[in-house]
């Protein structure tokens, strides 16, 4: 057996880290819910298994999302991840070679050129040497973007690049240290015995000619595997933790585990762990452009870990979507930061009874009711577009809300209180029912998400307006006369990136008039500023990211910007001077009688 | 409590002498915008929740700093949260941010 | 006591006028630049006048008598497209095809309204009873009955004070100064003309700041019996017949009121012209934190702007009455001809004073 005391920091190291990654990950487990759990222990002996294996591939090792948005952050992730995973790989079967046997230390094939001098034949010489060596080029090479990547992020086109903390500092110096320490340890060994390949042989020779080597071969080892332990022991309070825990994180959503509607469980912990702090969700914020905000997708994540997460974090953020969407490892954060709130919410001074005999509604029986939403009574056209169209084509209706009404839910829910918006849902769904409609129709985008997926109607469709006129248009119910002004559309965040209504007002819009593309659209497009999730953000600050939105919108110069929410309608109205309309409005001025 | 026939007008007049600011200062404290208001009463007058209830929210904000929290706490209570007071408040004020926080406020210290 | 001065007045409204009469009174020859095909501005669609009921045509008489002198060349559907320093003057062209020299640029651009489809809540442009405080005087100025679109004599009509004033949402955080007591001057003109009808006004404060302003206030509740609500209204819809339906609170009752009314009138603020904008564009003159000219000092030069023999007058550097609009144009003529014979007046200076920090914004 090969052994030297310089292995015992690399080992107790990698002790270490199983055993700290082992019960975290067990404890998570233990707070999925039990049905969670039962997916995925079941998971386990299917076809699942090797979808999560490839995707792992994919993603951890190949990195392919990011390589997606960024070819040289992508380029950096896959020779780092998949260059060691290599060289662990190709060093064990090198090893087992050298020792024809198949179980050895686990440490043998990490410091194998230090114990095993003896090179001879085609594959020990020309085979294991090169490609091991070419590896660790590529690490090297990865190293050097990595380190500049701290100093000149231009190069790769971000304009930040995360803040670390003090795990974070320790973990990444060790990292850096790492392979350049594999090199220099090797190439050591090579100049004395002679067992390199092409890099560390030719390297070893040199600094042969200039460096006493003997004496400093023990001690660069040491370094090395120092290195290691101290990467081993960093990494579970490091960003490093995302790369084990990434590997669950994939076979858990293979498996069908998600994080519920009402309550974080442990797959959240998973998704919080797998961040890998890569940063492209920094530049997707709004907020910290314009308030110099600083608790993106990534830091919220970050705080979550540390456990410092305040009611500030939480709340201040628009909950546009933008960071989930953007981000590679998938990590629905938008939804975490939102169930979050729970806990910071009051839960005194609610109360909804008596509602439910104040509101009369029609009880003639109809097919369609129409939802306006608490918004759309401040935009009136868009109340008198959808009345119009509904008489004009004789469709039986009922405006569910033409008096005011309940409200939906969500904003209550956006605030956190999703005990109290339950009761307010129930009235609010019982009244729907109530007129007998097959189809509801809103003309707000934030009504629409909770009636779709969390009121569960059982014999009625939910539509969003724009998908219902798109529906009545193809049906030929509809007619338009398209005319030539030139339109941009907005999409608001709780109709794209929410609910993912991309092509249906596209598609009636471009039957109206001149669509022209705008540069960040669908999922990729901005908050209007408007966003009712956002709790402490000031007015003014709501102007700043409205009229930056709004200039971006109107870059191409249209003759109106159209978009398919209250919300949006009346925060970007207040602002811009192209006028802004519902489409809504724009069809109801289109169509044929 | 026994009144003997009489009953004390507490609401006769707001004795400011003795009112508890200490709500109204935590309240400022987590959103400033509550001393913009100038109870124009357009949010009150668009309320969703006062179609059908008693609920105002310029009467809340006097409330606040009148440090009347029991008038305060049968007020806000139908408050639904939908933001429409926002959306027309001539001082762009936080309306929803203020609601919240006297929430909590009130919870914080069990008035 | 002609002097070999001239000075271009780019404007030919209210303010341009009176100066234009007071600068050619020191013998100057003034170029009065106005891009409609008539002088008088925004008064000629004005009847009559706060706080006397004075026809605002009696006004436009009187200034239309000063800017008759010789030296006064008035040109009339014009617009100054371009402008280049040329010593201490300014070479300007006139539509293209007229280039003229002027010792001084005196700028009274003045005022736009209010786009009251901005407030799109307040239903106007979307409900026919629905009209603005200068809609209004247009009906007056023609002579006709006020009547509903249905061709009904109203028997109800609100006024809606501070209608893109004093309103974050709308970006003119300001008070229009003007249009407070224009609504009381048009309650009563309502009531004159339809002593049947019940006139309300809506409003957050009632700004009667001015001399006799507050003795209209009191004239519309002595003898006119208008209702004055305190409350600012939040939204208007229409009903079958269409009527308006208010929302507003009595913040004095503390409860909502719900009224419907057969017109309804938005008193509309006063906003920075687009003419301004155009102008100050070629002149490089700065705007202040409203979107009006910026003068030079807010207590003493205030005529003065930042590029050097470029003067302003009148309500492009704020909203003003036409008793101030018309004294200012006259402190304007007395500025530039200052500037023009180097009087020593101006060569006080005063310590720079912000005004910056009243507001959140940069
Ligand atoms: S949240 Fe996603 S996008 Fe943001 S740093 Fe983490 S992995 Fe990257
Ligand atoms: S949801 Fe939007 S506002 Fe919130 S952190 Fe993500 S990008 Fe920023
Ligand atoms: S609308 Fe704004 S300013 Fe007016 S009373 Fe309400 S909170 Fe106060
Ligand atoms: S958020 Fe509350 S107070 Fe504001 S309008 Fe809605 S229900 Fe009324
Ligand atoms: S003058 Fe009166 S109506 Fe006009 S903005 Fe000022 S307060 Fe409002």
């Amino acid at each position: 057996m090969s052994f030297d005391w310089f292995v015992l920091p690399f080992s107790i190291g990698a002790l270490i880290l199983i055993v700290v990654l082992i019960s975290r990950y067990i404890l998570w487990v233990i707070k999925l819910s039990r049905a969670d759990r039962r997916k995925s222990w079941r998971s386990v002996f299917s076809f699942k298994l090797f979808q999560a294996v490839w995707e792992v591939f994919n993603e951890s090792l190949l990195h392919r999302k990011i390589f997606r948005v960024n070819a040289l952050l992508g380029w950096m992730h896959m020779t780092f991840a998949l260059g060691w995973f290599l060289l662990i790989v190709i060093g064990s079967v090198e090893s087992k070679f050298h020792k024809e046997k198949v179980f050895n230390m686990p440490y043998d094939p990490i410091f194998l050129r230090y114990f095993e001098h003896d090179v001879h034949g085609f594959w020990f010489a020309e085979g294991f040497t090169t490609i091991m060596d070419t590896i660790l080029l590529l690490l090297l090479v990865a190293t050097i973007m990595a380190v500049s990547k701290r100093f000149f992020k231009w190069i790769y086109g971000m304009k930040r690049t995360t803040k670390l903390h003090p795990g974070d500092q320790i973990a990444l110096a060790s990292l850096w240290l790492i392979f350049p320490m594999r090199f220099i340890a090797e190439s050591f060994t090579a100049g004395i015995y002679g067992n390199g390949g092409y890099l560390t042989q030719t390297a070893g020779d040199i600094f042969a000619t200039f460096l006493p080597l003997k004496s400093l071969e023990l001690g660069a080892w040491w370094t090395y595997s120092s290195a290691l332990c101290l990467f081993f022991l960093f990494l579970p309070f490091s960003r490093y933790m995302h790369i084990p825990t990434e590997v669950f994180l994939i076979y858990l959503r293979k498996a069908g585990v998600k994080t519920p509607d009402n309550k974080l469980t442990g797959f959240s912990e998973f998704e919080t762990y797998s961040c890998s702090r890569c940063g492209l969700c920094i530049d997707q914020c709004q907020l910290s452009e314009t308030t110099g905000y600083d608790d993106q997708a990534v830091y919220f994540l970050q705080k979550l870990r540390r456990n410092i997460l305040q009611e500030e974090s939480s709340h201040n953020c628009l909950l546009c979507g933008k960071c989930t969407n953007i981000c590679p490892v998938g990590i629905d954060i938008t939804k975490i930061r939102l169930l979050k709130r729970t806990e910071f919410a009051p839960e005194m001074l609610f109360n909804y009874r008596h509602y439910e005999n104040v509101i009369h509604h029609d009880e003639r029986k109809v097919d369609v009711a129409y939802f306006g939403g608490c918004m759309t009574h401040l935009t009136p056209k868009i109340k008198i577009a959808m009345t119009g169209i509904f008489r004009k084509l004789n469709i039986r209706y009922n405006f569910v809300d033409e008096n005011g009404s309940i409200c939906c839910g969500r904003p209550l829910k956006l605030a956190g209180n999703h005990m109290q918006a339950r009761d307010l849902m129930q009235e609010n769904k019982r009244i729907i029912i109530a007129t007998g409609a097959k189809i509801l129709v809103t003309s707000c985008p934030i009504c629409y998400n909770i009636f779709k997926n969390e009121y569960k109607f059982d014999k009625i469709q939910v539509l969003h307006h724009s998908e219902y006129l798109n529906l009545l248009h193809k049906e030929g119910a509809l007619k338009l006369t398209p005319n030539e002004e030139k339109m941009v559309y907005h999409d608001p965040c709780e109709l794209g990136r929410m609910m993912n209504i991309y092509e249906p007002p596209r598609e009636i819009l471009e039957k109206s008039g001149k669509l022209i593309p705008v540069q960040k659209e669908k999922n990729f497009a901005d908050c209007c500023g408007g966003s009712l999730a956002n709790l402490p953000l000031s007015e003014d600050n709501r102007r700043k990211v409205s009229k930056e939105a709004l200039t971006k919108l109107l870059a191409p110069s249209p003759d109106i910007l159209v978009t398919a929410c209250p919300l949006c309608k009346k925060t970007f109205s207040n602002v811009s001077d192209t006028p802004v309309k519902d489409i809504a409005e724009v069809v109801y001025e289109r169509m044929i009688e | 409590m026994k009144t003997f026939g009489y009953t004390i007008q507490n609401d006769r007049q707001i004795d400011f002498d003795a009112a508890d600011k200490k709500l109204y200062r935590y309240v400022a404290e987590k959103e400033p915008d509550i001393n913009l208001c100038i109870f124009c009463g357009t949010c009150t007058a668009t309320c969703s929740a006062a179609e059908f209830k008693n609920m105002s929210f310029r009467k809340i904000s006097l409330f606040l700093r009148r440090g009347l929290t029991e008038n305060l706490k049968r007020e806000i209570e139908s408050c639904m949260f939908c933001g429409k007071c926002t959306l027309v408040c001539p001082r762009g004020i936080n309306t929803r941010n203020i609601i919240f926080n006297i929430r909590k406020g009130i919870e914080e210290y069990e008035f | 006591m002609d002097t070999n001065k001239t000075v271009a007045v780019i404007g030919g409204g209210i303010a341009g006028m009176e100066a234009a009469t007071f600068l050619s009174a020191r013998g100057i020859t003034v170029y009065l630049i106005e891009k409609e095909d008539k002088l008088g501005g925004h008064l000629l669609d004005w009847e009559r006048l706060f706080p006397t009921m004075r026809n605002g045509s009696e006004v436009v008489k009187f200034l239309m008598d000063g800017v008759k002198a010789d030296n006064i060349k008035i040109m009339l559907s014009s617009k100054l497209t371009a402008a280049e320093k040329s010593g201490k003057g300014y070479n300007l062209r006139i539509n293209e095809n007229v280039d003229l020299f002027a010792d001084a640029v005196l700028v009274t651009t003045g005022y736009d309204l209010f786009d009251a489809t901005k407030k799109e809540e307040y239903g106007y442009g979307i409900y026919d009873n629905v009209i603005t405080s200068a809609d209004l005087e247009k009906i007056f100025m023609s002579g006709k009955a006020l009547q509903t679109k249905q061709g009904n004599v109203p028997k109800k009509i609100g006024l809606v004070h501070c209608v893109g004033s004093r309103d974050e949402k709308a970006g003119n955080v300001y008070c229009s100064k003007v249009c407070c007591v224009t609504g009381v001057k048009q309650a009563i003109e309502i009531k004159q003309k339809m002593p049947y009808t019940e006139v309300f006004n809506f409003y957050m404060d009632l700004r009667m700041y001015g001399m006799h302003f507050e003795a209209l206030y009191k004239k519309a509740q002595a003898d006119f019996g208008i209702q004055f609500i305190r409350g600012r209204l939040s939204e208007a819809s229409e009903d079958q017949n269409g009527g308006i339906i208010l929302k507003v609170e009595d913040t004095l009752m503390g409860k909502p009121l719900k009224l419907t009314v057969d017109i309804l009138v938005l008193l509309i603020g006063l906003i920075p012209a687009k003419g301004s904008k155009e102008v100050g564009e070629l002149f490089g003159l700065k705007n202040g934190v409203n979107g009006f000219y910026k003068t030079t000092d807010q207590h003493t030069l205030t005529n003065s702007s930042n590029v050097d023999g470029v003067f302003f007058a009148g309500a492009c550097t704020s909203p003003k009455t036409i008793t101030n609009t018309i004294t200012d144009a006259r402190a304007a003529a007395s500025t530039v001809a200052a500037y023009l014979f180097n009087y020593r007046s101006l060569e006080r200076k005063i310590e720079q004073n912000e005004d910056f920090w009243l507001y959140n914004t940069k």
